[in-house]
């Protein structure tokens, strides 16, 4: 048997923090996604199947933080669902047994890095980076847009100095790098 | 220029791509007799009208989603903005 060791996006045995006055950027390793397409002609299908996994459907740039499984919009009839990795690691395998024919899953936990970035510092380093409207959205607002060329969603938790950053796993050294010179110039 | 996402509101012309006439919806139907000279058209021909045009945007930088912008070229006034697919249904497309 091989002993392999699984790293994190960054390439660590665990998580990397950095740790700033007024900021902190967490890589988060332990998230569970897939994503959810509706299949043309079973819409309102796959949407009470969405209704019964987190108490609502996820409407145009929102997400629902429900417990355990969470999700967020991604596109016209598509959706991003997320869990803890420790208990949902299956989460895609799950998502198909529920959704049926009425939808198509993606497994997506390898494809993403997700990043917490708290403090009291985050809208001015979101300023920085993206052109979202940081200061104007609330609890549940996910948009998806453009942080140093890369596609990345952010979702707004429920703590207002905390945003949650989705970025390419394969980019996630780049990403990394421009939330710290970020964190640098704003903490 | 800001264009008005049917979905997400208004956004900046930044976060699109352009692809051009939204004539590209109606191909035309390969079994018909004038299927050569139809798909010829459809490929190389543009209207480039100065005026009124449906255009496709692309919202790349946000949900991804194909739209069909009515925009003047000569004003840059827009004066609608649809989902591509609804566009494409209402003609009878992917039914």
């Amino acid at each position: 048997m091989h002993d392999l060791q699984p790293t994190t996006a960054l390439g660590g045995n665990a998580p990397q923090v950095d740790t700033f006055d007024h900021i902190t950027v967490a890589e988060n390793d332990g998230l569970a996604l897939a994503s959810v397409a509706a299949r043309m002609g079973h819409e309102n299908t796959c949407h009470a199947t969405l209704k019964e996994l987190l108490g609502a459907v996820p409407e145009p740039g929102k997400a629902v933080l429900h417990d355990p499984e969470a999700g967020f919009w991604m596109g016209p009839d598509q959706w991003m669902i997320g869990a803890p990795r420790k208990t949902h690691e299956l989460l895609a395998d799950d998502l198909k047994d529920r959704f049926g024919d009425t939808a198509s899953i993606t497994e997506q936990t390898g494809a993403w890095v997700c990043f917490d970035v708290i403090g009291p510092a985050m809208p001015d380093l979101c300023e920085r980076l993206c052109a979202v409207p940081i200061r104007r959205m609330t609890a549940g607002d996910a948009q998806r847009t453009m942080i140093h060329q890369l596609g990345c969603f952010l979702i707004k938790r429920n703590n207002p100095a905390h945003i949650r950053i989705l970025g390419p796993r394969a980019s996630a050294g780049s990403l990394h790098h421009a939330l710290i010179t970020a964190a640098h110039s704003v903490a | 220029m800001i264009i008005d996402h049917p979905l997400l509101g208004p956004r900046d012309a930044a976060e699109f791509t352009y692809l051009g006439d939204a004539k590209l919806i109606d191909r035309p139907d390969w079994q018909s007799e004038t299927a050569r000279q139809d798909f010829y058209e459809y490929a190389y021909l543009r209207e480039n009208p100065a005026g009124w045009h449906q255009e496709l945007w692309f919202h790349e930088a946000g949900d991804r989603s194909w739209l069909v912008v009515t925009r003047n070229t000569v004003t840059h006034e827009i004066s609608k903005v649809e989902l591509a697919r609804d566009v494409a249904r209402a003609r009878g497309r992917s039914k």
